[in-house]
This record gives C-alpha cells, sequence and structure tokens, in this order.
C-alpha cells in the first residue's frame, strides 16, 4: 500500500513528478498548508511582490525554455491578480500550470472571505480548468494539467485547490499514464491534403512563407529552415515567431503587418502562394482582411482546428504538429517539379533595397530608441534573451533586434499586456542563469510591474532592464498624433526618478540622455554581472514606422516608404 | 441559417456552464439548448439549435465546441436525415370553444394530462414545426402558462 499524504505534499510530490524545480508565486491565507508542505523542500520557491509578477514569471519561464511553468497564489484577490498573467499566456499558446488555493469546500458559494470563483473567472481565458473537491482526485488532476498545459496546442491550466483538500490525508500514487478520450489532438497532416500542398507549390512562382509563434511552441526552427531553403521561398516570422527562421538569412523578410517590414507586407501583397506555418492570422497581421493576400492560394498548418479558416479563408488546411507537418512536406517535395523562381527573389531584392526598415540617424542631440536596440543587438552579437514591455518599445525591439534563434523573444503578442516583459524576463534569467536577458522597457510598462525589483534583490537574479524613456505612453500618443490631431489625452507621464528607484530597491541605477554616451552605457550594463536599471532618455516624439493604418490593407503603409 | 449540433460531453460538474460561456465569449447565437444523459450515464447529450449566418460560422462553432476538453464529439444535423422532438405543457383556462380545443386534441402528438374544474394541462410532443402549427392554434384560447424544452434530435 502506498503511503498516505496531505493534500498539499501530494500536490508537491507530484510537481516533482512533473519535473518542476522552479515555482513562482506569493502565499495567502488559503495555501498555508501548501506553503508549509514547500518549507525545506528541494523545489525553488520565488517569492514575487505581487501574484501578476509571479505568472508572467512563470511565463518567461516556459517561453524561454519549452518546458511548462509554474505558479502558485492565493484563493480571491490572489487568484485575480493571475487573471492577466493567465489570459497573456493563453492568447500566446504557453503551457502554464497556475495553482490557487480556494477556500475551503463546506464555504464555496457563501462569498466567504477571499473567495472568488476562480474555475468560472478563467473559463474563457485557460485552456483547462479544475476545481479539486477530492483529495482522492489530485494526482489524477495534476497530470491531466501538465498533459493538456503541455500538448497539442499548449496552454495555461488552472487548479484551484480549496484549503481542506491542501489538509486531507489519501494514498499517494501518482498515475503513469494519461488518456483522455475527448482529447487526441492531430500530430501529423493528413496525407492527401500533404499532396494537395505540394500541388499547389508546384505551381507558386512567387511564395511566401509566414512562420509563427507555432513554429516556436512546436520547437520547428530547423524544418521550417530546411523547408524554406529547399523551395527557395522568403520567411516572414510574426511578432510570435521571430527567432524561428534565422534574421541573418537573405531570405528572411522580417515582421509582416502592422509595424512590418514593407517588403514583408508588398511580398504577400503581391504572392500568388502563402505558407502559413503556426501563425493564426491576427487582425495585427491581416489588416484589412481583403486586401490581405489577395493573389494567393493559402496553405496553413496548425495544430489547431480552430485557427484554421477563422480570419483568412484557406485553400489547403493542414492539422498538425509544425515539426511533422514540414518533415512530411519536406520529404515528400520533389525539387525537379519546382518552378524557377529567380524574377521572385529579384523583386524582392528591390523592395528590400528600395524600402529598408530605418529611422533618422541624422539627429545629434536626442537619441533614437532604435539605435539602442541596435546597440544592444550588436553588442549581445543576437544572442541575448529580449524581453518587451508592449508598445513602441516593443515594436522597435522586434524590428531591429536580429533573432537568430527561437525562445529567445518574449513578448505580449496576443494580448498586448503591459507589465509583463520585466517579470517575464526574471523567470527567463531564472530558467537560463548563464545568458544575458535583456527587457526592453517603456516608461510607462515598466511602472506597471516595478514593484518586481525587489525579486531580483532578493534572490541576486541579474536582469538588465533598458527604459526607453520618452515620458509619455508612446504608442497611444503615435495613435494620437496621427489620428486625433495630436490631442494628448491622457499619455504625457510625470515619472519617477527611475535611478533613484531602482537603487531603493537595491538595484544599480543609471541615466543616459546623450547619443554618444549610448554605446559605452550599454557596454557596462551588458558587463555588469548585478542587474541593471538603464534610463535612456529618448527622443519623445519618435513614431514606429512603417506603420498600417487600422483597418487599411497591408500595402497601405505610412512611414518607411518614402 | 438555423443549425442543429449535437455535442457529447463528459457527464461532469461545470461542463454546461463551459458550453454556455463559450457561445456568449464568442458571440455565437444558441437558440435553444437541451442536455440529457445518454445510455452510458457517463456521457451527456446537449443538443443545440444554433444561429449561423454562414457554413464558415457553422464551422467555427463545431470546432470551439470540439475544442472544449470535456467534448468527446460534435454531431452536425445540418446535412443528415434525423428525427426531433420538442416538448410543450400548456395550462389553459377553460371557457367557450371546447368543441375547437377536442380537435387539437385528437391530434396524435398532443395529450391532455390533467383536465380539471377551470383549467386544462395539455402536452404537446411535436418536432419544432408541428409544435409551431398546434400553438397557433391553441393560442386562441386563454394560456395561463406555457413551457417548453429546448430540440432534441437524432439521426436516422
Amino acid at each position: 500500500m502506498a503511503k498516505k499524504l496531505k493534500g498539499s505534499e501530494i500536490l508537491i510530490e507530484s510537481l516533482k513528478k512533473e519535473g518542476v524545480d522552479t515555482i513562482f508565486g506569493y502565499p495567502g491565507g488559503s495555501v498555508i498548508p501548501f506553503f508549509d508542505s514547500l518549507y525545506g523542500e528541494s523545489i525553488n520557491f520565488y517569492l514575487t511582490r505581487h501574484e501578476q509578477g509571479a505568472v508572467h514569471m512563470a511565463d518567461g519561464y516556459a517561453r524561454s525554455t519549452g518546458k511548462v511553468g509554474v505558479c502558485v497564489a492565493t484563493s480571491g484577490p490572489g487568484a485575480t491578480n493571475f487573471t492577466t498573467g493567465i489570459a497573456t499566456a493563453y492568447m500566446d499558446s504557453i503551457p502554464l500550470v497556475a495553482i490557487t488555493g480556494q477556500v475551503k469546500t463546506s464555504l464555496i458559494g457563501n462569498d466567504a472571505f477571499q473567495e472568488a470563483d476562480v474555475t468560472g473567472i478563467t473559463r474563457s481565458i485557460s485552456k483547462h480548468n479544475y476545481l479539486v473537491k477530492d483529495v482522492k482526485d489530485l494526482t489524477q488532476t495534476i497530470k491531466e494539467a501538465f498533459y493538456l498545459a503541455s500538448t497539442g496546442r499548449p496552454g495555461p491550466v488552472v487548479i484551484d485547490l480549496p484549503v481542506d483538500i491542501q489538509m486531507q490525508e489519501t494514498e499517494f500514487d501518482y498515475p503513469q499514464q494519461i488518456s483522455l478520450r475527448s482529447y487526441n489532438p492531430t500530430l501529423f497532416g493528413h496525407p492527401g491534403q500533404i499532396k494537395k500542398a505540394l500541388k499547389t507549390i508546384y505551381k507558386a512562382k512567387k511564395p511566401v512563407i509566414i512562420s509563427g509563434g507555432g513554429v516556436i511552441t512546436s520547437c520547428a526552427d530547423k524544418e521550417t529552415f530546411n523547408f524554406a531553403k529547399k523551395i527557395k521561398a522568403p520567411v516572414a516570422a510574426t511578432l510570435m515567431g521571430l527567432g524561428g527562421f534565422p534574421a541573418k538569412e537573405e531570405l528572411f523578410l522580417g515582421m509582416p503587418g502592422m509595424h512590418g517590414t514593407v517588403y514583408a507586407n508588398m511580398a504577400i501583397t503581391e504572392a500568388d502562394l502563402l505558407i502559413s506555418i503556426g501563425c493564426r492570422f491576427d487582425d495585427r497581421i491581416t489588416g484589412k482582411v481583403k486586401g490581405f493576400a489577395p493573389e494567393a492560394k493559402i496553405i496553413h498548418i496548425d495544430i489547431d482546428p480552430t485557427s484554421i479558416s477563422k480570419n483568412i479563408k484557406v485553400d489547403v488546411p493542414i492539422v498538425g504538429d509544425a515539426k511533422n507537418v514540414l518533415g512530411q512536406l519536406t520529404q515528400e517535395i520533389d525539387q525537379n517539379k519546382l518552378p524557377k523562381i529567380s524574377s521572385w527573389h529579384k523583386k524582392i531584392k528591390g523592395w528590400q533595397n528600395k524600402y529598408p526598415l530605418t529611422y533618422d540617424k541624422g539627429k545629434k542631440d536626442r537619441i533614437m530608441p532604435q539605435y539602442i536596440i541596435e546597440e544592444i543587438c550588436r553588442q549581445t552579437k543576437g544572442k541575448a534573451i529580449i524581453a518587451t514591455e508592449v508598445g513602441q518599445n516593443q515594436m522597435w525591439a522586434a524590428q531591429f533586434y536580429k533573432f537568430n534563434q527561437p525562445h529567445h523573444f518574449l513578448s505580449s503578442g496576443g494580448l498586448g499586456t503591459m507589465g509583463y516583459g520585466f517579470p517575464a524576463a526574471i523567470g527567463a534569467k531564472v530558467a537560463n542563469p548563464k545568458k544575458e536577458v535583456v527587457v526592453i522597457a517603456g516608461d510607462g510598462s515598466f511602472q506597471m510591474n516595478i514593484q518586481e525589483l525587489a525579486t531580483l534583490t532578493t534572490y541576486g537574479i541579474a536582469v538588465k532592464v533598458v527604459i526607453l524613456n520618452n515620458n509619455c505612453l508612446g504608442m497611444v500618443r503615435q495613435w494620437q498624433e496621427i489620428f486625433y490631431q495630436r490631442r494628448y489625452s491622457a499619455t504625457p507621464l510625470k515619472n519617477p526618478d527611475f535611478v533613484k528607484v531602482a537603487q531603493g530597491y537595491g538595484v544599480k541605477g543609471i541615466r543616459v540622455k546623450k547619443k554618444t554616451s549610448v554605446k559605452k552605457a550599454i557596454k557596462e550594463i551588458l558587463e555588469s554581472k548585478e542587474s541593471v536599471v538603464a534610463d535612456f532618455w529618448i527622443e519623445e516624439e519618435e513614431n514606429v514606422f512603417p506603420m498600417v493604418p487600422a483597418g487599411e490593407a497591408i500595402n497601405r503603409m505610412i512611414g518607411g516608404m518614402a | 441559417m438555423r443549425h442543429t449540433i449535437q455535442a457529447l460531453v463528459e457527464n461532469k460538474f461545470g461542463v454546461l456552464a463551459r458550453v454556455a460561456s463559450l457561445f456568449s465569449a464568442r458571440g455565437y447565437n444558441i437558440s435553444s439548448l437541451a442536455v440529457g444523459e445518454t445510455q452510458d450515464p457517463a456521457i451527456s447529450c446537449m443538443t443545440i439549435l444554433v444561429n449561423a449566418e454562414d457554413e464558415r460560422i457553422l464551422e467555427q462553432i463545431k470546432k470551439q465546441l470540439y475544442k472544449l476538453i470535456d467534448v468527446i464529439k460534435v454531431i452536425d444535423f445540418t446535412r443528415r436525415e434525423y428525427i426531433d422532438r420538442e416538448l410543450m405543457l400548456i395550462k389553459l383556462v377553460k371557457g367557450k370553444n371546447q368543441k375547437d380545443l377536442k380537435k387539437v386534441e385528437a391530434n396524435k402528438s398532443v395529450r391532455v394530462i390533467e383536465d380539471k374544474k377551470d383549467y386544462k394541462i395539455i402536452e404537446i410532443c411535436a418536432d419544432k414545426e408541428e409544435i409551431g402549427d398546434i400553438f397557433k392554434i391553441l393560442n386562441k384560447f386563454e394560456i395561463k402558462e406555457l413551457v417548453r424544452t429546448g430540440k432534441i434530435a437524432m439521426a436516422k
């Protein structure tokens, strides 16, 4: 007979069985038994300063490793503080297991102290969720949660665990295998669809590949590379897909969409074949749907059938795991049947030369944010893990840092969560202590989870925070400038002294005001063995260009085409 | 257009809420819903009548439903032959025109369940169309109360 353990001990033993060695979280009344059982355990626990910080850290941990991130919070406000992070992970298909305490079962539904209907609240922002009402169901629930979080199209799974269940005892017997009759993701492409796709490819003279977040999730970067090389198709990578195809490659088109490169958007608009790999055709990619790839046949590879023909009508859908499907395609392709497409390459080269991604480099005094990113990219040799906040900082990082490896760009793509980047970077650094981890932040978004500076100091985690400080909420200000006659409503920010704030938390802070000091400052930041908060005072009215106005076709860009 | 779809789901706590919140979160319109156990007590069957503007939205609804972890199977009756039934109970105040009422009661799908001094409870079990026709006639009488179920369906 197996040993009897308390629910909280079962939880910890089960997490160990799942290979969990790191948890981010925050205690509270309903998780005291869990924290008691954690005391002295081998699992590394990181106490954050806000539950939202914990869930984003688990997310950053997951994105940078591909492993499941784990976070724990108490019931009620602890759990509701998790929701933004759970929704962030859900939109970007990030594997998380979020564990929340719940009031004791006899009190559920009574509006008890710190009670919230967590399964109700998280239903539409998680892949699945559980309320554990019997300690005997706990191991099965945990096994299922990890399985669901990490397979198929990954996502966050919530386990709501009442405090009395944590204290009840039962035998600990962790299930070896799992099978859910209602959940069977399709992993390989249907052979018929593969044949159809190949026929379509053989006819295409102007192919373009869009490489999405699915390529990163599926670890299909090598397969994407081989496939693209074989059919000689240029590759555009979405925000979520950056790093899935090396930016240094000649076939690379950069990012398409709202703030994409002119040449990526032009290529998609003129393409006669679009092969989407793990991209769900978000509105930031497509712009006006009618004007999106109007000439192209579309092959759509995605593990989630609901992504197919949701936003864009697809000619050849292939449901399956990108890694497998690309393997199937590459293996079966007959190179003799591929048409010559050198004129297409020439045309793209022409666009690349005519409309390069650039900015005003002539400004003498003020620091251009793009220059900072370029310099960080140069000095880290494109090998750092870059986390971003949301807004202009995010777009500049995506445009000007050249990613050559997957799992190195952490950004809230779908939900666009300000306050994501800094804690995500902490999670990534915990998972990759030997790697350089840099946060590209805005002065607005950094303040949304600035309290996590305390987490850095507590555990001696070295994360480099680069604030592109323009004293405003830059992206909204940009829209106001272009579409609202410069009526800067609620966008100017009266900021604290970030250097002093950092120092107050025990973190080194520096300020950079001159363009001529940028290189040296970045060297200093990168050479530091400890965390640094660097406050760069940038050109305040600098905009992110090119830009496709909302609702326009993606070849109707402003900026970047002059 | 209205479509009848059926979802076989795990007979577990909270599954109905998952289905209902999926429809509301994605802006799909349910016009009726009927849930009940199947021959396997671990499986429930939901028959859902949905409004879908076009084929693409119907496809999305089916795929989104199937994506729910607790949904085992989704069946679309749009291109299938099937029978369907709804149940309606009507409490009528007794008055004049009892003769006309007798005509209705002669219908195979209609049953008088209660016949009291001042009211009658009538049960109608038929497909949607027939229920509609019978209701049109009964609506001429004084209706005190009316309840009806969602539609259930079975492929032939």
